[in-house]
């Protein structure tokens, strides 16, 4: 890591009541870079974006984002600032059309690139585009997940927090977002990704973060992880 | 060329509206009945809008929109009678009207901030808390004749001046809710949590709805006072908080043209049926468990004319 980081963990505690969900996490990620962080169920991957994002409070820690200190900021702003999670879920609005949907995720902005970025978002999903009209509760899933990527390139979001954006999708639209994924981060989007489907996850990544019971326990390229025999073992099936 | 006539096809309604409404009871033409029932009927589509806005639009569930109302009457009626003078009163019926929806307003903060911590079910315990809290402190202010009530104002509310407000209401709800303002309303009904993700600040959007829903139910409320001549804490219990829902519920969730019906057909229906009695009393209910059973959304449930939408709303390209 040459450049400054854009995200600065450090020594993140996240508790749900007397839980400790998240002990003493800390990782940086440069502008531009993809990292994905790799765990099994309950390790506190997820626990981590939505602390990020502003929906679960830290117990300890600082987090800067682009030297900003991001815990004391409400979501709407940190969304604002350009740090966009992408929810497990993908929290579309059902009764909304695909338009509205992204239209809403430009909330903050009044200005003029709108236009423009609603021709890239439907530009890098054409499949958005002819549904523009449809309601998004009646999307297929991987349709949703599109347009959850897609609303948060509305917002301009400069960091895309992505929680398990395979989840539930066919091979083949996983690729297709994926292969997205890559195209944004290309053109300067940086991208913090948590995935339960490891290989796919490192294949995408520069680097990675192996997260057990709350504790990084495992870092590096992806590259090298992705050899490791202990990663082998619990994560690509050996 | 085609900006003027456009511009007077907007107007020609309103003003058509407002020109039959001070001629029908004018000429006569209309009985002081008809009229006493049309006006009626345009103080409860105020309200119906009012409380639609906050359960059909953000998706809250307020039972508590009579405490709103009746401080807006309360308001209203104590300025008429102690403070502005008989000989100005009918000039500053507007400034009265507002004054009592500023009021309800400010008591609208007692839901809107446990509205940023709470939700659901617990919100909509907090709002007929709120109506309940009103009507005993009502009832316990000797001043405002306690139990009995408060009388005395002019009869200020004409006809005219319930269109004008309904159409004011209507036109104000109209911006609201096309506007990015009310893309963050529906936003927050559609989940909360991906709105706040999408960088709506949810607590001052929740704020500014509840606070003109308040505004508007307060003006409604003064409107009410100044019709009867008449106010007393009873005519703003949990009842006629249900009456509202049942207008919601019946026009229809989300959608302005079914408030506007709701209203219209409640209030018509319940004057037909007055050879019924007490027993009438059971038709808001009863209609309330219908509707939630065979047609929960209402009438017009999320659906508006095309006309009373925002023309951005329909996005350019092929559809």
């Amino acid at each position: 890591m040459t450049a400054p980081a854009l995200l600065l963990v450090e020594d993140l505690w996240i508790a749900y009541d007397r839980i400790q969900a998240v002990r003493g996490v800390s990782f940086a990620i440069a502008e531009g870079e993809i990292v994905t962080l790799i765990g099994a169920n309950g390790a506190g991957k997820s626990s981590i974006l939505r602390t990020l994002a502003g929906l679960q409070p830290a117990a300890r820690g600082r987090v800067l984002f682009a030297g900003e200190d991001l815990l004391s900021l409400p979501a709407h702003l940190r969304t604002q600032r350009g740090l966009a999670l992408v929810p497990e879920g993908r929290g579309i609005f059902g009764t909304l059309t695909v338009w509205e949907n992204l239209r809403l995720a430009a909330y903050a902005r009044r200005d003029a690139e709108m236009e423009a970025d609603l021709e890239r978002v439907f530009r890098l999903f054409p499949r958005l585009a002819e549904r523009r009209h449809q309601l998004g509760g009646t999307l297929s899933g991987g349709e949703q997940q599109m347009l959850a990527v897609g609303r948060a390139l509305m917002s301009r979001a400069r960091l895309l927090l992505l929680d398990e954006p395979s989840m539930g999708l066919a091979p083949l639209l996983v690729r297709e977002i994926f292969r997205v994924l890559l195209r944004l981060n290309l053109s300067g989007t940086t991208i913090l990704l948590v995935e339960q489907n490891a290989r796919l996850a490192l294949e995408v990544a520069h680097r990675a973060y192996i997260l057990e019971t709350g504790e990084i326990t495992l870092s590096g390229p992806a590259a090298a992880l992705r050899r490791h025999p202990r990663v082998q073992a619990a994560y690509l099936g050996g | 060329m085609s900006r003027v006539p456009l511009f007077l096809r907007r107007l020609a309604l309103p003003a058509g509206l407002l020109a039959l409404a001070w001629i029908l009871p004018a000429a006569e033409l209309l009985n002081p009945y008809l009229v006493q029932v049309s006006m009626y009927v345009g103080i409860n589509m105020i309200l119906t809008l009012s409380l639609n806005l906050v359960n059909g639009y953000m998706g809250e569930f307020s039972v508590g929109h009579a405490g709103f109302m009746a401080v807006g009457a309360y308001t209203a009626s104590v300025l008429t009678v102690w403070v502005v003078p008989a000989a100005l009163a009918p000039w500053l019926f507007p400034a009265v009207l507002l004054a009592g929806g500023a009021a309800a307003a400010l008591s609208g903060l007692v839901v809107a901030f446990p509205s940023f911590r709470t939700r659901g079910d617990y919100l909509a315990i907090v709002t007929l808390a709120f109506n309940m809290i009103v009507k005993s402190a009502l009832e316990n202010l000797e001043v405002l004749g306690g139990p009995r009530g408060f009388l005395g104002m002019p009869r200020l509310t004409t006809l005219p001046w319930v269109v004008a407000c309904v159409l004011l209401t209507l036109v104000v709800c109209r911006h609201l809710i096309y506007s990015n303002f009310g893309r963050g309303v529906v936003a927050i009904r559609e989940d909360e949590v991906a709105a706040a993700l999408t960088s709506v600040d949810t607590r001052r959007v929740k704020l500014y709805a509840f606070l003109v829903s308040a505004f508007l139910a307060g003006v409604a409320g003064g409107l009410y006072a100044h019709v009867l001549q008449f106010i007393n804490p009873r005519s703003f219990s949990i009842l006629k908080s249900t009456d509202m829902l049942v207008m919601v519920y019946l026009g229809g969730v989300g959608s302005l043209m079914g408030s506007l019906l709701g209203a219209a057909l409640f209030t018509v229906l319940l004057e037909l049926l007055r050879p019924l009695g007490l027993w009438r009393w059971v038709v808001g209910p009863l209609l309330l468990v219908l509707l939630m059973i065979f047609r929960p959304r209402g009438l017009m449930g999320f659906r508006d004319p095309r006309w009373l939408k925002e023309e951005e709303e329909l996005p350019p390209g092929p559809a």
